[in-house]
């Protein structure tokens, strides 16, 4: 009998009823993760000996779980898959894990990720690639690709992500699970290592809304280490799952979604796009309204170069504190420069790097204007377009991405220019710190593809009851990688 | 003593007085341990986050108040960009694009008169680790990684470091009068930028400014200035200013002379923008309202009450403001209607160098402003001497008990008006010879029967009546 692959409340009910013990539960996830570890490499650290945890009346409570590996953990190994990390070992904990510390949830082990949550495929961690548990020829997406891996193949029924551009909701799209990143603010980023301040959030990957929901319900609220968290004590996301949907509003926009837009579409955008119509119809049969909007095509185009602008000029500023002096592999040299330059050089891969020149670019003086200050001025544009979307409907109904997993060999997928924007477009989410959930809602060529739908702030609930409905009626719900459906 | 024009200008940087550091929960405190009150972010460790201190917030817009600033709508800092070792972030929060104060001014006392000195801005920061240097390593300490830090610019306003010196020493009074700072020169809670450029005494365009970095103590802050002034006019005497470059020096203590660091050139580009993890908030009027009544009398509207209404003299009045508590010593004295002149006699003379000897602070010595009252009503009612007094002092504060304990019968002067009758009607009986005398002309014969009472009461008759019934006696 197997139980991580089940829902949160069925093993809560397992673990009551005396049918399996919390030793149980670990011993399974810890075993699952050996083996995922082998056919995805989605970890940094297993955990050799984990202590079990009284089961109370919490969902959480007993029941294993994984962190990325970019959140503190006291006396354990984090290293947010970078080489300047690979030895550090924190002697506090994240405000998230230490409140699922205190839910009794059970950490297993520690989760792959792009380098310090950069990057979108999985790649670039110092462990090495992960894979995607339905064909390990391609991607996780990224950046919580070791999370979306372990949750998908069914190691635990959640892992802790975090989204600084679309890095929770990509990887759940592609490993046919659930991704939800709160409203900015509404949970703690304290004990988080930083990529960009103003676009990050923690959330969750799990496999069916209702795990996502009580999973937040136990991690949000204000935190005095996070000047940027605030009061949720009136939000509760689980006993918000009524299903009730009928008269909700929701609308999708035509410049990304018609398949008009792309002459040059492939077979699998062009079924992405029709499943993704199929879909729009079942919310529809639930009583809900949807429309089609349009939004300034020049606005959205802009939108990539946006995220690129402000993401990498706060992590140039952010992961400063890396040098290698204080904690880190330290660095060779005749003085302080030579030292930090060593670690730098030696310790972060070429992505980064990139990403750091990048940042350090727009920044500069005489830039500044023209690149950060104008990407700002952007940002705003399009939250104002969204908080307008707002005023009429209660969400903004998306396809994820142009299709399921690519690749891990690029060569072997066709990107075109034009589908820029609707590979990208979940970052405006982060921009204006808006709630948004992805869902799987089918399968193209026996992959798993998602849709996202995001909500104005603060209505959290809202946003998750509507994806909770549309679960309801679609036969994905708590997929685990190889099921056929 | 140059022919030029001075034109200085100075960047003030002092620490601020709280319990936590600016940004975080360690203790804000000096400390001789390295290492000692340090807080995860002090050391930036990953994924701590900054918690802005509201104590320090408040304690600069009181400041930015008192110098007259415009203070702007909202709160928000940024982010200056730099590596350095003292730089565990790679970063300090600062604020750049909207100071707590800009545009600000503020009246001094110079030379008996008042000058003003213009404020370009304030802001609130935090202050750097500190390093140590040995030959071959270097310490680094976080005690001072957090620190409060408010940084005051002046306009380029001064003419020479006397000028400077008024400055700095009158505005380390005002942080202690508002009590934001200790303003403690010896455990380095302020030091100094300084930017000093000359040119022809008729001409409009400024010179080429020079600037001296992180200058330490008064003194080396007047030193590095009159050098700096010394070697730019050297050089265009000999018609060589196009080798004064605008360019960052540092000041050798042991050599006084400045140093070269770095040129304009190879500025720092600090990359600065919007901290992301503070969110902005709005600075009230009601906020600044309730600061602006904490602010308490400056030390120059005391110069001028002092001065204008209690009479006192520059020095004297200089003693008194110079240290806010004697100040308020002082105060509490006028309040309790005690004479200004005595008062100020009374603290400079005595209750000072009692304090120097005993290395203690006005506000924790047992002779309170109300026992200094009661002492001298004892002087003024001729129930004690002068000098008397002066002992009974002493004893008030080493015994802690009060004034009228040490008042009794032997240290009274005797002002009983039939007793000393009876006493000088003995003497006068006794000596018929020097009556005599004195009456026929040897007035100094007089001092001769007041000694005799003196002798008789131990010195303890009261002068003024012992002359006074003598006289009636003898004439």
């Amino acid at each position: 009998m197997t139980y991580m692959n089940k829902t949160l409340k069925e093993i809560h009910t397992a673990l009551k009823n005396g049918e399996v013990s919390s030793k149980d539960l670990i011993t399974e996830a810890l075993t699952k993760s050996k083996e995922v570890q082998k056919k995805c490499n989605a970890f940094v650290t297993i955990l050799d000996e984990v202590e079990d945890c009284d089961v109370t009346d919490n969902l959480l409570s007993g029941i294993p779980y994984g962190a990325k590996d970019n959140y503190s953990t006291k006396g354990i190994l984090s290293t947010g898959s970078s080489n300047t990390l690979k030895d550090y070992v924190p002697f506090f904990d994240a405000t998230v894990i230490a409140k699922l510390k205190k839910a009794g949830a059970v950490m297993v082990n520690k989760t792959a990720l792009d380098e310090f949550g950069m990057g979108g495929t999985g790649t670039s961690a110092h462990t090495g690639i992960i894979r995607n548990p339905w064909d390990i020829t391609r991607m996780c997406a990224g950046s919580s690709a070791g999370s979306a891996a372990a949750v998908s193949s069914g190691v635990y029924p959640y892992a802790l992500g975090s989204d600084t551009g679309d890095s929770i909701r990509k990887p759940a799209a592609y490993c046919g699970i659930v991704g939800y990143k709160p409203s900015y603010g509404m949970v703690s980023r304290y004990g988080l290592f930083p990529y960009a301040s103003s676009l990050d959030h923690c959330g969750v990957l799990s496999r069916c809304v209702e795990d996502a929901a009580i999973v937040i319900d136990n991690i949000k609220g204000k935190d005095p280490f996070d000047m940027t968290s605030w009061d949720s004590q009136n939000i509760h996301l689980e006993e918000s799952l009524n299903g009730q949907v009928k008269g909700k509003k929701l609308c999708y926009i035509k410049e990304i979604c018609d398949i008009n837009n792309y002459p040059e579409a492939t077979d699998e955008l062009k079924e992405h796009l029709e499943n993704f119509q199929k879909t729009l119809n079942i919310c529809r049969s639930l009583g809900m309204i949807v429309e089609e909007v349009s939004i300034d095509k020049d606005l959205l185009q802009a939108e990539p170069a946006v995220y690129i602008v402000l993401s990498y000029a706060e992590a140039t500023s952010n992961l400063s504190n890396l040098t290698g002096i204080i904690f880190g592999p330290r660095g060779e040299g005749k003085n302080f420069e030579e030292m930090v330059m060593d670690h730098r050089t030696k310790g972060f891969s070429p992505l980064i790097k990139r990403r750091f020149v990048i940042g350090s670019y727009v920044l500069q003086k005489e830039n500044q204007e023209k690149y950060f200050k104008n990407a700002q001025r952007v940002r705003r544009l399009l939250v104002d377009a969204w908080k307008n979307l707002f005023k009429t409907y209660d969400g903004v109904i998306m396809p994820v991405g142009s299709g399921p997993a690519k690749h891990l060999d690029g060569a072997k997928d066709l990107l075109t220019k034009d589908t820029e924007v609707l590979e990208e477009h979940l970052q405006i989410a982060n921009f204006g710190g808006f709630p948004s959930i992805t869902i799987p809602n089918g399968f193209i060529n026996n992959l798993p593809v998602g849709i996202n739908i995001t909500g104005n702030c603060y209505d959290d609930a809202n946003v998750l009851n509507i994806a909770y409905a549309l679960e309801s009626k679609m036969n994905y719900k708590n997929m685990i990688a190889g099921d056929v459906r | 003593m140059s022919k030029y024009k001075a034109v200085i200008g100075i960047e003030m940087h002092c620490e601020l007085k709280s319990n936590s550091k600016v940004f975080s929960a360690a203790r804000n405190e000096f400390c001789e341990l390295p290492n000692s009150n340090v807080a995860p972010l002090d050391m930036a460790f990953p994924g701590t986050l900054p918690r802005l201190n509201l104590k320090s917030v408040h304690d600069a817009l009181k400041m930015a108040l008192v110098l007259n600033c415009k203070i702007p709508n909202y709160m928000y800092f940024d982010r200056k960009n730099y590596y350095y070792p003292d730089l565990p972030k790679g970063y300090q929060i600062t604020q750049n694009t909207e100071p707590v104060g800009i545009n600000g001014s503020i009246q001094i006392p110079y030379q008996n008169k008042t000058k003003t000195v213009y404020i370009h801005d304030i802001h609130l920061e935090e202050d750097s680790a500190s390093l140590e240097h040995y030959f071959d390593a270097t310490l680094i300490d976080y005690n001072r990684s957090g620190v409060p830090l408010l940084e005051l610019v002046t306009e380029p306003c001064f003419n020479s470091a006397d000028e400077v010196l008024a400055f700095l020493e009158y505005i380390k009074t005002v942080y202690q009068y508002c009590d934001i700072s200790e303003a403690d020169l010896k455990k380095g809670q302020i030091r100094c930028d300084v930017n000093v450029s000359i040119m022809d005494n008729e001409a409009t365009k400024l010179g080429t400014k020079v600037e001296i970095k992180n200058v330490n103590g008064f003194g080396n802050i007047v030193e590095a200035i009159n050098y700096e002034i010394k070697r730019q006019s050297e050089l265009k005497d000999a018609s060589r200013y196009d080798e004064v470059l605008q360019e960052t020096r540092r000041f050798d203590e042991d050599t006084g002379l400045t140093l070269r660091m770095r040129s304009k050139v190879d500025a720092i580009d600090y990359k600065y923008f919007v901290e992301p993890n503070i969110p902005k908030y709005q600075i009230t009027d009601e906020y600044l309202e309730k600061i602006k009544a904490e602010i308490p009398e400056l030390p120059l509207a005391r110069r001028k009450k002092y001065i204008d209404i209690y009479h006192l003299n520059e020095t004297d009045t200089t003693i008194l403001i110079k240290d806010k508590d004697i100040s308020n010593y002082f105060e509490e004295c006028l309040k309790l209607n005690i004479d200004a002149k005595t008062a100020a006699n009374w603290i400079i003379s005595s209750i000072m160098g009692y304090l120097n000897k005993t290395d203690q602070n006005i506000k924790d010595i047992y002779l309170t402003p109300q026992r200094l009252k009661d002492l001298l009503s004892y002087i003024i009612a001729k129930t004690i001497s002068s000098k008397q007094a002066k002992e009974i002092f002493i004893k008030v504060l080493e015994e802690k008990k009060e004034v009228k304990e040490f008042i009794n019968t032997e240290n009274c002067q005797n002002s009983n008006k039939d007793e000393l009758e009876t006493i000088i009607n003995n003497i006068l009986e006794n000596n018929p010879k020097q009556i005599e005398d004195y009456h026929n002309g040897k007035t100094n014969l007089f001092d001769y029967f007041v000694g005799q009472v003196m002798k008789e009461t131990k010195g303890k008759a009261n002068p003024l009546l012992t002359k006074e019934i003598l006289k009636a006696k003898l004439n």
